[in-house]
């Protein structure tokens, strides 16, 4: 699937929650869904710091698309990351570059990515496209 | 006297209002309170009918403006019984008074090898302008360390104070534990040694009664916005006869007497540490919230709080699962607590689709996070115009976290 389907699929999903509630259940639900980073790569190299909440990004280049694994210390964190990660990961370089990531504010959860939130996410978007150019380039 | 919380109440128009389809409810005063009708209407007037540059100009404008604002100091002088309006400066806030003292002190006082002391509870707005003094001359940092029940180790600091120490602060009441240190103690201590004294007071005089002059500190600070007040204004009381020595902070109009090419001498106390066109409108607005804080009275703000607090602590501690961060006796309108197993993050956005206001995170005191090994903590902080029954909804908000994170 594309950056673009995933996205579609994703606001679908959450099209179907009545009230603010269930979506955040869910998104606990998909918070035990990220793939637990290894335990070498949670170090300080890959944490990005937020006044909140941590979150963790590792990357790995796997032909011309990119791998990413990522946790977060925080539940409601660690569920977007789930999602960002469904989005992005194993997509090609080009396109981890060129799309805009537009599903987090359709399902109603662009307060997380505001400044008064600073959770690492907003950081955690700017690495993932960071690597996708640097892979790129390799 | 009991407080009239509904007429209290009825003062600010921000707490009448709705977040996420709920009433609000504003348990974040430690960060900034909202402002009563009378402070925003002090400010309308002031722009609507007053406005005018002040110590300069000979008209009816100007000298109403600059009454208005002196008038401001001598309130602020009363509000926390200092000797005279010489001592009282008018700064954007308590972080600025601060770097005020800390950068005047760096050029004129400190030397290699003096040492200055802090604690380890404070606000980073306390840490970082010694931890740049230090850089700047050559001083040396100490810590007081805090006891796990929040409470400074007093018997450690007197272990750290010898004659290399030049200089002691620390916050009067704590904002990320709530602790009230013992500044007098702290502050007599510090006097035998020889050192000067900085009280960072911004915790302080929302919540209780400030006498510069019976804590005896050389220096004494606090901001307007925590007290009902607008932001971007604040306080340093500095004695007289320290602030005569100290050199100026900023360079400007205001703070000289006379102007040459040759060389510029400087203006009287307290002008002298007021660069540029003040915040007159800040001033104003410093009296205004004096004013609402003395019409109510200082103590009995302060009973209401203490029975908030002892209120929503005793809820919490009914609720079980919930570990206290900070359980000092003596202690002011801020509890900070973390849920077992929950993040401080996950229930801060929970609460706040409730319409609860609380802050969670480090507050700004990183240290005292590390100190308890934990990422941050929940803090609900509380103010005059909070009640019981915002309690009550709180805690089935903490209830409801609980149930869909545990």
């Amino acid at each position: 699937m594309t950056i673009q389907e995933i996205q579609e699929e994703i606001i679908d999903e959450f099209d179907m929650f009545d009230d603010w509630i269930q979506k955040y259940d869910y998104l606990i639900e998909l918070s035990k869904d990220v793939p637990l980073i290894d335990e070498s790569d949670r170090v300080d190299e890959n944490l990005i710091k937020g006044c909140q909440s941590k979150v963790w990004l590792h990357a790995k280049k796997e032909g011309d698309s990119v791998r990413f694994m990522a946790d977060s210390d925080a539940i409601i964190t660690k569920g977007i990351v789930a999602l960002l990660v469904r989005v992005l990961d194993g997509q090609k370089c080009q396109d981890i570059m060129d799309n805009e990531l537009h599903f987090i504010d359709a399902i109603g959860l662009k307060e997380h990515l505001s400044m008064t939130r600073s959770n690492g996410l907003v950081s955690m978007i700017k690495q993932m496209k960071i690597y996708a150019l640097v892979f790129q380039a390799q | 006297m009991a407080v009239d919380i509904k007429q209290i109440r009825a003062q600010f128009p921000a707490l009448h209002q709705e977040v996420h389809g709920h009433p609000l409810i504003y348990f974040d005063n430690a960060a900034t309170s909202q402002k009563p009708k009378m402070v925003v209407d002090a400010i309308a007037h002031y722009y609507n009918k007053e406005n005018s540059n002040i110590h300069r100009g000979v008209h009816y404008l100007s000298q109403k403006a600059t009454d208005k604002y002196e008038l401001a100091r001598e309130a602020i002088r009363r509000f926390i019984n200092a000797p005279s309006t010489e001592e009282i400066i008018i700064t954007r806030g308590t972080t600025e008074a601060i770097n005020l003292v800390s950068s005047c002190l760096s050029k004129w006082l400190f030397q290699p090898g003096d040492e200055i002391i802090i604690s380890a509870i404070e606000h980073h707005s306390n840490i970082v302008p010694w931890q740049m003094a230090c850089e700047q001359s050559g001083a040396i940092l100490k810590v007081i360390p805090v006891l796990d029940s929040g409470e400074l180790d007093m018997n450690a600091y007197r272990n750290l104070l010898s004659d290399k120490t030049k200089f002691v602060t620390v916050n009067h009441i704590s904002n990320a534990l709530g602790t009230i240190n013992p500044v007098e103690e702290i502050t007599s201590l510090a006097h035998e040694k020889g050192a000067l004294v900085l009280i960072d007071g911004a915790q302080a005089t929302p919540h209780m009664s400030v006498d510069v002059q019976s804590l005896n500190a050389d220096f004494y600070c606090f901001s307007a916005h925590k007290m009902y007040g607008p932001t971007g204004v604040g306080v340093l009381f500095g004695k007289k006869e320290i602030l005569e020595k100290m050199p100026p902070y900023h360079g400007g109009g205001e703070m000289i007497k006379e102007v040459k090419f040759e060389g510029t001498t400087y203006n009287d106390l307290p002008f002298k540490f007021e660069a540029g066109t003040p915040n007159i409108v800040g001033g104003i607005g410093i009296e205004a919230s004096i004013r609402f804080i003395e019409e109510i009275g200082i103590e009995n703000i302060a009973q209401q709080e203490a029975e908030l607090l002892a209120y929503a602590t005793q809820r919490l501690k009914d609720i079980g699962g919930i570990r206290f961060i900070g359980e000092a006796k003596e202690k002011a309108g801020v509890i900070s607590f973390i849920i077992d197993g929950v993040h401080p993050y996950d229930a801060g956005t929970i609460l706040d689709k409730l319409g609860i206001a609380i802050r969670t995170g480090h507050h700004c005191a990183q240290p005292v996070m590390d100190r308890y090994s934990i990422p941050g903590t929940m803090r609900a902080s509380f103010a005059v115009y909070n009640t019981k029954e915002e309690i009550d909804t709180f805690i089935e908000g903490v209830q409801k976290v609980k149930q869909l994170f545990t």
